[in-house]
């Protein structure tokens, strides 16, 4: 069983980022991006991390990808961008095989490594029907036990986007323009 | 159906995925001309590293793994928005959506 769910989850992840490499329309990209941010999310859950599964698909599939919709929208650069024409010849080929060797390199890496340093941890606690919030208690712990203080960090880092992006994307007034 | 109930996914299986999507975002990122779609990819990237963090988070009983990927959805988000914020204001001035218009970043 948990082969099939792995299977059918690590599908939909490949296909959708391929999809997002290969669509000419982004707003396909985009819709392509959302099937691969699912099936991560599958995946999440079935590696115990449900609370990450849900702020994937809450923050990944919900805010991030409709802020690239509604980007594209409002540029209007909705039309099929025409893939053909290559100002770089040797850009494409040699992507692809940076694309190989990276696979390759980072496969055979995987399979090389010792497996010996796994499995030293605390120990994660899994849901039971008795404490169904288990992962999302766990992670509570570390992220405002631990790590407090980049916790509140994000906080600022968060405010300083959100201002930078309004100062950014402001229009100047008509005055300003003109000197 | 013999096999489906013995053969489980070991942790190996889920590095050899979390591998692949960050290849896949990489050559994204080198192939594609439009910034935005530039950016997906770079999406792609981040979730392949996450999903590598959570697998390392599981193969060690170990949740701080899991902050991690917490912290870097954080910082994901951040990063989207001022990257997109740069994009709206430099095509309010330009029309072509090609990264190869922006080598400078003088708007």
């Amino acid at each position: 069983m948990e082969l099939v769910v792995f299977v059918l989850a690590s599908l939909m992840a490949v296909v959708g980022a391929v999809g997002v490499v290969v669509r000419r329309n982004p707003v396909h990209a985009a819709m392509s991006l959302v099937l691969t941010l699912f099936g991560i999310a599958v995946i999440f859950v079935q590696q115990g991390a449900h609370f990450l599964a849900a702020v994937q698909v809450i923050v990944y599939a919900g805010a991030i990808v409709v802020l690239f919709l509604f980007v594209i929208m409002l540029l209007g650069v909705d039309q099929a961008e025409d893939l053909s024409i290559e100002p770089l010849t040797v850009q494409r080929p040699l992507a692809a095989v940076i694309g190989v060797a990276m696979v390759g390199l980072l496969t055979g890496a995987v399979l090389t490594s010792d497996n010996a340093v796994m499995k030293s941890g605390a120990g994660l606690s899994s849901p039971t029907l008795d404490s169904p919030d288990a992962n999302v208690k766990e992670i509570a712990g570390s992220i405002f036990g631990d790590h407090v203080f980049a916790f509140e960090i994000t906080s600022i880092l968060l405010l300083v986007a959100v201002v930078g992006t309004v100062i950014l994307a402001r229009r100047l007034p008509k005055e300003e323009v003109a000197k | 159906m013999s096999l489906l109930a013995v053969v489980e996914p070991t942790t190996s299986w889920f590095l050899v995925l979390s591998a692949v999507l960050f290849a896949i975002g990489t050559v994204g990122v080198l192939v594609r001309r439009n910034p935005l779609v530039m950016f997906m990819c770079i999406e792609l990237m981040l979730n392949a590293v996450n999903l590598s963090l959570v697998t390392f988070s599981r193969a060690r009983s170990d949740v701080n793994g899991q902050s991690a990927v917490f912290f870097v959805l954080v910082v994901a988000a951040a990063e989207v928005v001022v990257g997109l914020g740069i994009i709206v204001s430099i095509m309010r001035r330009r029309t072509a959506a090609s990264a190869d218009d922006l080598s400078v970043l003088k708007g």
